[in-house]
């Protein structure tokens, strides 16, 4: 759907909490990788490592940050191979010169239900800081408890391990100039009996607006088909009210709409 | 609680995306303009005014339809660092036999091009189009020299790559321990043990009534069967697919099923489908595929043979050949382990912007690949509309039947939940049969690639696909194999060799559907 000829005008004051509605619409949560070394697996087994015949059905992976301070985690990224069971363990830095303890954040986290069947085995995986059992406010290392119970699997680890923190907020898009800079707040004029209020109904307008806006900068991935719709779909007018004249009338205007 | 906010309103994203583009999405808008006209709606309640219009002239329900129809067919978003490929099949073992299989039926049908020399594709002269065109509803009449063409695989080759599927980071050893699997298929996937199944099937159970058993002649009709079409009645004025879907599930009268089977896909003849079905007719008649070759002898080969279904040959061949060159069928692709086979423009191989999908639609149809077509030509008269259902019946459902993946619809799942039940429940038949070198998969494959199509009488049959839709899941047919097999126990464990019991399980045609699976799941003693 198209507007065509919509030349909004100077429709009053926009209020603070219709900007930050669209503001909100527009902006995105930013997370920012933090780059991270894994060190190798280190099987844990009881017995000799040569003699013994079962394989190993723990393992421990450690994660550090060699160039970072201890920042705040958001988010651990991985995809799965064949690990039943996650536990994630993490040494975070104190301000007192007391030795950093290892506390566990994440325990036992099941990562596929059935250790024996495929179910689960080879899934992208995101956990989250809100998981965790503590605050992962100033993390220096991370350790990875990794089981599988099952004798079937020849292998078990986790694989493209990503760490992430917060990054800033920022909106992705610019307002057009009149949006974010709206003229001096105008006096409401009294209305007339029998006509809305205007700044309801610019409100209102507004977020269509808005809304409109939103449904053409994103794309559908419907596919259109031979036919063009528009040519097989009549012209439809719209009467929008515009704004408000100084000597009290409601402006309107058509608007040609497009489907 | 975050992360199901985010996923809800990432499923809601790309559900609202998907229907944008919809015709239905332009009619909502049309009847949002027009109402604007209505005196019940008034300017300050504008969303909330246009909304009560929508859910009383019944729009509301057609755009519920909608979403409940996007919600089954495609699978949920993933993880956003999973590639297209984690959508398709998470697991890349699976994927890459999925491939190398692709690569061999594409081999077996460039080496046939090239020994016939036949080109690919090649437009028609413009006399030849004209007999077409006469000849469209009586193409079955048509007798062209096929010898030399031969199926692309029949299922028994399919079986034999099943067979060979092998997980590299699984335990498979030579000798045979708990780890080896006693059947053919050797994949751990996980599969629903007779708990499980009664769980989910359970409106198949012995307290609530069926159509396939409280329907026939001994039993009065004011028991169940009036009552039954009554609310089928109901199901269809309402026009709501979700309670079509749940009514199915106990059956549906042969009056009500083409309508209800055409509500639960969410299928409406509109002017717009009609004209895409008549685009493709031209395209048939403008081109020859080579395609169109291994269609016409497929349906000579299995449904021109065929007692219930030779009558349909014209329609099959309406329905196949437009089948082929309709891209729309691209998109299931997505959710599909397989990927279309592409093919280059003369003299411009490898270069992207020349390459096409051969055949238009991605599909390369097997032995047997008509036998999907054939029981629906009894419930839909109308080419469009027969059209229409068959091509949804393949994106959502007999696309697994043919390709390699763990989906638990799966056809590699399907066989390993055969095998399970039939070893789990009925040891010493199993073990009879492995002994014999009879290793039951070998025969009830067939039926289940088919999803038993050409091997029950169409009125079971239709009973049979009737719960597909219900409960939107194969596994029915895994089961119901499983039932056959325990129904025929007493005669195969007298067997000694396989042609013995392939003898024994060759006529299912006298077989009632729905008794065997209620007591396979609900009456035997476990």
């Amino acid at each position: 759907m198209r507007l065509c000829g919509w030349a909004p005008g100077r429709t009053g004051g926009w209020r603070p909490e219709q900007r930050l509605r669209l503001f909100a619409l527009r902006g995105i949560m930013s997370r920012v990788s933090v780059p991270c070394h894994v060190k190798g697996t280190v099987a844990l087994q009881v017995g000799d490592v040569r003699t013994s015949h079962g394989r190993p059905g723990v393992l421990v992976i450690d994660v550090t940050f060699p160039s970072v301070a201890p920042f705040e985690l958001q988010e651990i990224t991985f995809k799965n191979y064949y690990t039943a069971f996650l536990s994630i363990r993490v040494r975070q830095h104190t301000s007192m010169h007391t030795p950093a303890k290892w506390v566990t954040c994440l325990r036992d986290y099941c990562l596929m239900p059935d250790p024996h069947s495929e179910e689960g085995a080879q899934e992208y995986v995101s956990l989250f800081k809100h998981q965790m059992l503590c605050d992962m406010a100033r993390v220096l290392e991370l350790r990875l408890i990794l089981r599988q119970p099952s004798p079937l699997w020849l292998s078990f680890t986790v694989e493209e391990l990503q760490v992430y923190q917060q990054g800033p907020k920022s909106p992705s898009m610019t307002f057009p100039k009149w949006l974010s800079h709206p003229g001096p707040c105008e006096q409401p004029v009294p209305l007339l009996e029998g006509l809305p209020d205007p700044s309801r109904v610019s409100s209102e307008v507004q977020q269509m607006w808005a809304l409109t806006e939103m449904i053409r900068a994103s794309h559908t991935s419907a596919r259109i088909g031979r036919f063009d719709v528009s040519d097989r779909f009549p012209l439809l007018g719209l009467y929008c009210p515009e704004r408000v004249r100084p000597d009290g009338l409601l402006c309107c205007r058509w608007m040609a709409v497009m489907t | 609680m975050l992360q199901e906010e985010s996923d809800l309103s990432l499923i809601i994203a790309q559900i609202v995306q998907k229907l944008k583009g919809s015709s239905l999405y332009a009619q909502l808008e049309r009847q949002a303009w027009a109402s604007l006209q209505r005196p019940e709606i008034k300017l300050e309640s504008l969303k909330e005014d246009i909304k009560e219009f929508f859910k009383i002239s019944g729009w509301e329900k057609k755009l519920q339809n909608a979403v409940y129809s996007e919600l089954s067919v495609f699978p949920l978003p993933s993880h956003p660092a999973a590639p297209p490929e984690h959508l398709k099949e998470p697991l890349v073992y699976m994927r890459k036999a999925q491939g190398s299989w692709e690569k061999r039926i594409l081999k077996s049908l460039n080496s046939m091009c090239t020994e016939l020399s036949i080109p690919l594709a090649r437009k028609r002269p413009v006399g030849e189009q004209k007999e077409l065109l006469n000849k469209w509803n009586e193409m079955g009449t048509d007798e062209p020299d096929l010898s030399l063409f031969r199926p692309v695989y029949a299922p028994k080759d399919f079986l034999e790559v099943l067979i060979n599927l092998r997980n590299p980071n699984y335990e498979n050893g030579d000798s045979l321990s708990f780890r080896t699997h006693l059947g053919l298929i050797q994949v751990p996937l996980k599969v629903k043990d007779i708990p499980e199944l009664k769980e989910c099937f359970v409106e198949l159970g012995l307290n609530t009534g069926q159509l396939g058993i409280d329907d026939s002649t001994q039993v009065p009709p004011e028991l169940f069967e009036n009552e039954h079409v009554r609310i089928g009645q109901k199901v269809l004025a309402e026009q709501d697919s979700a309670a079509a879907q749940q009514y199915i599930r106990q059956g549906s009268p042969t009056a009500l099923r083409a309508e209800l089977w055409a509500l639960i896909l969410n299928i409406s003849s509109q002017p717009e489908d009609i004209l895409y079905y008549e685009q493709l007719k031209t395209n048939v008649i403008q081109h020859d595929l080579l395609v169109d070759s291994l269609i016409y002898k497929d349906v000579k080969l299995t449904a021109s043979n065929d007692d219930y279904y030779f009558v349909f040959e014209d329609y099959l061949y309406q329905v196949l050949l437009c089948f082929s060159r309709d891209t729309s069928v691209l998109s299931h692709f997505a959710y599909n382990s397989a990927s279309p086979p592409k093919s280059y423009i003369r003299g411009k191989l490898g270069l992207e912007e020349y390459a096409v999908f051969y055949p238009p639609n991605g599909v390369i149809p097997f032995h047997g690949f008509s036998m999907y077509v054939a029981p629906l030509c009894f419930l839909y008269h109308e080419p469009s509309k027969l059209y229409q259902i068959f091509r949804e019946m393949y994106v959502r459902f007999f696309f697994r039947l043919h390709s390699i993946s763990s989906h638990p619809s799966g056809i590699v799942s399907l066989c390993l939940l055969f095998e399970t039940l039939l070893q789990t429940y009925l040891p010493q038949l199993f073990y009879h049969l492995r002994e014999i070198g009879a290793q039951p998969l070998r025969i009830s494959f067939k039926w289940m690639v088919r999803a038993f199509s050409g091997y029950l009488a169409t009125d079971q049959l239709l009973l049979l696909w009737d719960r597909i839709l219900g409960y939107n899941s194969l596994e029915i047919l895994a089961v119901l194999a499983a039932a056959v097999f325990a129904f025929r126990a007493v005669n195969l464990m007298e067997v000694t060799s396989l042609a013995a019991a392939e003898a024994v399980l060759a006529d299912l045609s006298t077989l009632k559907v729905m008794p065997l699976l209620q007591i396979f799941l609900f009456a035997t003693v476990t």
